[in-house]
């Protein structure tokens, strides 16, 4: 292999152990430059996030978005505001934990890079092909939980330890749908790894099973604490959530993490349920045809974007969601269904297991829209109830329990009052 | 290459540790914490068993699963004893909630 | 291999002998998480990724944090000025050390330290492949785990309810006293 088919099928990594031979201290110099590469794009390519953030959703609300710093787009806008969050002076304030304040930060962009190791940007492109990528992902995000209640409590902030309060209840709820939705794909592909879920999906499994796919987005929707779930970081009750003393390049870590999180969920969407790196009308009609490395990466990108694309549209047209609605909805709703769910597909997947695949994509298909059906009836009769309630007795049911039930408990007074004083947004 | 003792030992030091823990310190919540550490020093010698006398066959793994199971549901009563126990008697320091003895 | 090994169970030790010791609970905490972390990255040296993962995900993402929260919920106590032992920490210190000891020398009887005497390599790394499938398959098929794992589901979700209903503020109770 020379230069130019290493550069043409981007298989650099594998040129460099060519010509440096199997000297012991090959791998580990590899290993380094692959992480420094994966680190360095995922956090760079958050400034871009960042501005394609803020143009879309002026653009969704008629306005122009940064257009003044480096040309007509503003290209340069965020590059501009990450130069003033770093030269503002680093402080620790007087009464924080030092060591929880300051780990905070680092650990929760840390968590956050740590998750790429095991993404398949194309087929070759891989840090370790883990057998158990999946649980890996997910017992790594599950520790970004802990970075949230160190910040909330070494800030020493009331404010900040409500928002931590809130986040590590939205967190862990909403980590209990993502496993279980998780479990339908890993039953379908028969494997954990992300590499071996890519090369079971002859049709993407958004087509297979879409409630599932349905469900994982409105999970990770609520993981990374974006529009509708950011009742994290609501302004105007708990002011700016766990991050509240944090100012210069420390709240910059904690905004860095949640894009990268954020673009990683949609690209673990992408890769799950859509195929990842793989083309897939290309395999359809060319059954010879399979996907380089320079296709693979160009594809996987396409589609994490058009998912990123729906994040941030999302964020543009979703009102915040109150915090009994968001606990509600998860434990009453999204777990019994997703429970269903796993259910229904393990044994309907046995059944088909030997069937060709149009067999199996109709019968997860039609179980799917069934599924979905009465799942929304359910929900359908619930919300008519709670409109009766609402008009019998002008106020919400959540909100009236309490009161006809008396307080509950000491502990619990501040958060009855956001919920009392809060106005109530229109119920779904 | 790691020898199966040093394991052991290291399981066995952590043990100890954890045992120290349970019964020097007045607070409950540290006490259930020093229970945790005791948990996992035998999760250590169980997958380390596993590991250097049995690896074709996952039974190591799956009690240390179980352990796990056990040490996950009793962190979750411990703790929910402790904070009724804090609701009713404002305080966590187990020598004080000696009721049962009068 | 063996000075990482050193430097995590050093990592792991130390965090341990701290949180048994410190006096400020959350700090306790926090080396309670570093410990469990270096017994995940002792699972991985074991070449078990699988109870490593697991261990990231029951311990650092569940259980601590469920100790945090009770440690702010019974904070109150956290400003005392008092020793953080009881009066039986000496007697308890002899106990512990001594099993450790008594442990530790059974441990040498048959598995001896150093690494040239024993034949210390584990079998080949290849036997350990896949063990989640052989777990998945263990845990399902009747003639081998499937009633103690049903068992431990049993028991979680007892501990569930138990712990739901221990916990919960007494609500009726509450009102009565109030009517």
């Amino acid at each position: 292999m020379d230069l130019n088919t290493a550069l043409r099928e981007l298989r650099l990594l594998d040129y460099l152990r060519l010509l440096w031979g199997d000297a012991p201290w090959v791998e580990p110099v590899l290993d380094l430059i692959s992480i420094i590469t994966v680190s360095t794009f995922c956090l760079l390519i958050v400034i871009f996030l960042i501005w394609l953030e803020r143009k879309v959703i002026a653009r969704m609300q008629d306005r122009i978005g940064p257009n003044r710093v480096g040309g007509k787009f503003g290209l340069l806008q965020t590059v501009a505001d990450v130069l003033k969050l770093l030269t503002k002076e680093a402080i620790t304030p007087v009464g924080a934990d030092w060591v929880a304040y300051n780990l905070a930060p680092f650990l929760i962009v840390m968590t956050a890079l740590l998750m790429w190791a095991v993404m398949p940007f194309a087929p070759t492109w891989i840090g370790v092909d883990l057998n158990i990528a999946v649980f890996y992902v997910l017992s790594i995000s599950s520790v970004s939980v802990v970075c949230l209640l160190l910040a909330g409590w070494g800030s020493n902030n009331k404010y900040a330890l409500l928002g931590a309060f809130r986040a590590v209840a939205q967190l862990v709820s909403y980590e209990v749908p993502m496993v279980l939705s998780l479990i339908v794909p890993i039953i379908l592909a028969r494997s954990m790894s992300l590499i071996g879920i890519s090369e079971a999906q002859v049709l993407p499994f958004a087509l297979l099973v879409p409630v599932s796919a349905v469900i994982f987005y409105i999970s990770a929707l609520a993981e990374t604490g974006r529009t509708p779930f950011d009742l994290l970081e609501a302004e105007s009750e708990i002011v700016a959530g766990f991050h509240v003393e944090y100012g210069g390049m420390k709240f910059g870590m904690f905004f860095l993490a949640e894009f990268i999180s954020t673009l990683f969920m949609s690209s673990l969407f992408a890769t799950i349920y859509l195929g990842g790196y793989r083309f897939v009308l290309g395999e359809l009609f060319n059954p010879n045809y399979t996907t380089g490395n320079l296709a693979g990466i160009l594809i996987f990108f396409i589609k994490t974007f058009l998912v990123y694309f729906v994040f941030i549209w999302i964020r543009a047209t979703f009102p915040r969601i109150r915090i009994d609605q968001m606990l509600n909805f998860n434990w009453k709703f999204l777990v019994p269904w997703t429970l269903v769910l796993v259910l229904v597909v393990a044994l309907l997947d046995r059944l088909v297991a030997d069937s060709g695949w149009t067999v199996r994509t109709l019968a997860h298909l039609s179980s799917n829209i069934v599924i979905a059906l009465i799942a929304l009836g359910f929900a359908r009769r619930r919300a008519a109830r709670e409109k009766l309630f609402e008009e019998e007795f002008g106020v919400a049911e959540e909100i009236a329990r309490p009161m006809i039930l008396g307080s509950d408990g000491h502990d619990d007074h501040e958060h009855d009052h956001e919920t009392h004083g809060q106005p109530a947004p229109a119920h779904d | 290459m790691i020898p199966l003792s040093w394991y052991l030992i290291v399981s066995a030091c952590l043990f100890c540790i954890g045992l120290y823990g349970v019964m020097a310190r007045r607070n409950a919540v540290a006490m259930l914490m020093a229970v945790e550490l005791t948990l996992n020093a035998v999760n250590i010698n169980l997958i380390a068993f596993w590991r250097y006398n049995n690896p074709g066959e996952p039974i190591g793994v799956a009690w240390a699963i179980f352990v796990l199971t056990v040490a996950a549901a009793e962190a979750a009563v411990g703790l929910a004893l402790i904070i009724s126990i804090y609701r009713q008697r404002d305080s966590v320091v187990a020598e004080e909630l000696d009721i049962l003895k009068y | 291999m063996q000075i990482l090994f050193i430097i995590i169970s050093a990592i792991t030790l130390v965090s341990a002998v701290l949180v048994v010791s410190v006096r400020n609970l959350f700090h306790a905490a926090l080396y309670m998480m570093l410990s469990f972390l270096g017994v995940a990255a002792l699972y991985a040296l074991l070449e078990s990724g699988f109870m490593a993962a697991t261990q990231l995900l029951v311990y650092i993402g569940a259980i601590s944090i469920l100790v945090i929260f009770a440690i702010m919920m019974t904070r109150r106590l956290m400003q005392t000025t008092e020793s953080p032992f009881n009066s039986q920490w000496g007697m308890s210190g002899f106990v512990s050390a001594s099993l450790f000891v008594l442990i530790g020398a059974i441990v040498l009887q048959v598995y001896p330290l150093d690494p040239a005497v024993a034949g210390g390599a584990p079998p080949a790394e290849e036997l350990v492949t896949n063990t989640v499938n052989q777990l998945g398959v263990a845990f399902t098929s009747a003639d081998q785990l499937v009633l103690p794992f049903e068992l431990a589901s049993v028991l979680l979700l007892v501990a569930l309810v138990g712990s739901i209903i221990i916990a919960r503020p007494d609500v009726e109770a509450e009102v009565e006293d109030e009517s």
